[in-house]
């Protein structure tokens, strides 16, 4: 027998194992699964997905009310800032107001005042005091 | 209405067990498979009327399993917080259900060797390839139907069929 004859009926005998071998995995899978299906089976997984499912659902519920509380507080924080912020510039405007007010009265006394000591000149006082004079006679 | 309850009762009757089948081979997990293949109905009866028949039920009923697995293997990776650890039985287990037929003991033990190769280069493939692989000796599905479950073109059906064949002859050979 020649090496070649030799190496060819090696090479058959494992292809007849290889076809073997995928024939006894598929008759294996089958009786598996045959075995297995026709087993009545507990509901302990189902059981067990509703109860995550559960979980889940209220773990996002928390979720969902803690982001929303949380959202309803910074937007309550932020009215109280904003409201907080607009009375400090009313106060500001105000007391600007006030100072203003304050300073034209100033103003204006001191132009009464300048007016007042204007009112005769130092060069007619002579003739204003004949006037009296006269007056008392 | 009537009729459609009917037809599609009969359709679960007829092709339960082979969507039950491919996925416990799929997944190796007895609980897994049977979550997997009342969703595939579930999700079957809901979309009923849309089945317009371009493929057999069958076919059509395999692809939303492939899809439904895919998404669980999916959302799996992202619950990260979840145990990853998972109910699949051990490869010596799965390779124990072998029909003794007319064997002597050490060929059946032999038998439950290769079967074990098998599962152990089963293992090792990318999910395409498993499928593929498992659709075809398994499912005993012709490359067409193949094509039109996973919605690969068939020459991409061969090729990921000849890389997973490569490895189970490999493992056969005791080497990888």
């Amino acid at each position: 027998m020649s090496m070649g004859t030799g190496l060819a009926d090696e090479g058959r005998e494992f292809e007849a194992k290889i076809e073997q071998a995928l024939k006894d995995f598929r008759s294996s899978v089958h009786a598996w699964s045959e075995a297995e299906y026709s087993r009545p089976r507990a509901v302990k997984l189902v059981h067990l997905r509703s109860w995550r499912v559960a979980a889940g659902w209220a773990l996002g519920c928390v979720l969902a009310a803690g982001s929303l509380t949380g959202g309803l507080y910074e937007r309550h924080h932020q009215q109280e800032l904003a409201k907080i912020a607009a009375a400090e510039t009313a106060r500001q405007q105000k007391l600007a107001a006030e100072q203003r007010a304050s300073k034209e009265q100033d103003d204006l006394l001191a132009k009464v005042d300048s007016d007042v000591s204007r009112q005769v000149p130092s060069a007619m006082e002579p003739l204003a005091q004949l006037m009296a004079e006269d007056e008392a006679r | 209405m009537k009729a459609a309850a009917e037809e599609f009762s009969s359709v679960v009757e007829a092709h339960r067990p082979q969507i039950f089948r491919f996925l416990l081979a799929s997944t190796r997990d007895v609980d897994l498979a049977e979550t997997l293949t009342q969703e595939c109905f579930l999700k079957a009866h809901r979309n009923w009327d849309r089945f317009r028949g371009d493929s057999s039920a069958l076919t059509w009923l395999m692809r939303i399993a492939i899809n439904l697995e895919k998404d669980h293997w999916r959302n799996r990776r992202l619950q990260f917080w979840r145990r990853t650890q998972t109910n699949a039985v051990e490869l010596d287990e799965a390779s124990d259900w072998l029909p003794s037929g007319e064997r002597s003991v050490e060929q059946q033990m032999m038998a439950r060797e290769q079967v074990a190769q098998v599962w152990q280069a089963v293992e090792g493939l990318s999910a395409r390839q498993r499928t593929v692989f498992l659709l075809r000796y398994v499912e005993d599905q012709e490359l067409r139907e193949i094509a039109q479950a996973t919605g690969l073109s068939e020459g991409t059906v061969k090729a990921h069929l000849s890389r997973a064949l490569v490895k189970v002859r490999a493992e056969l050979r005791g080497k990888r």
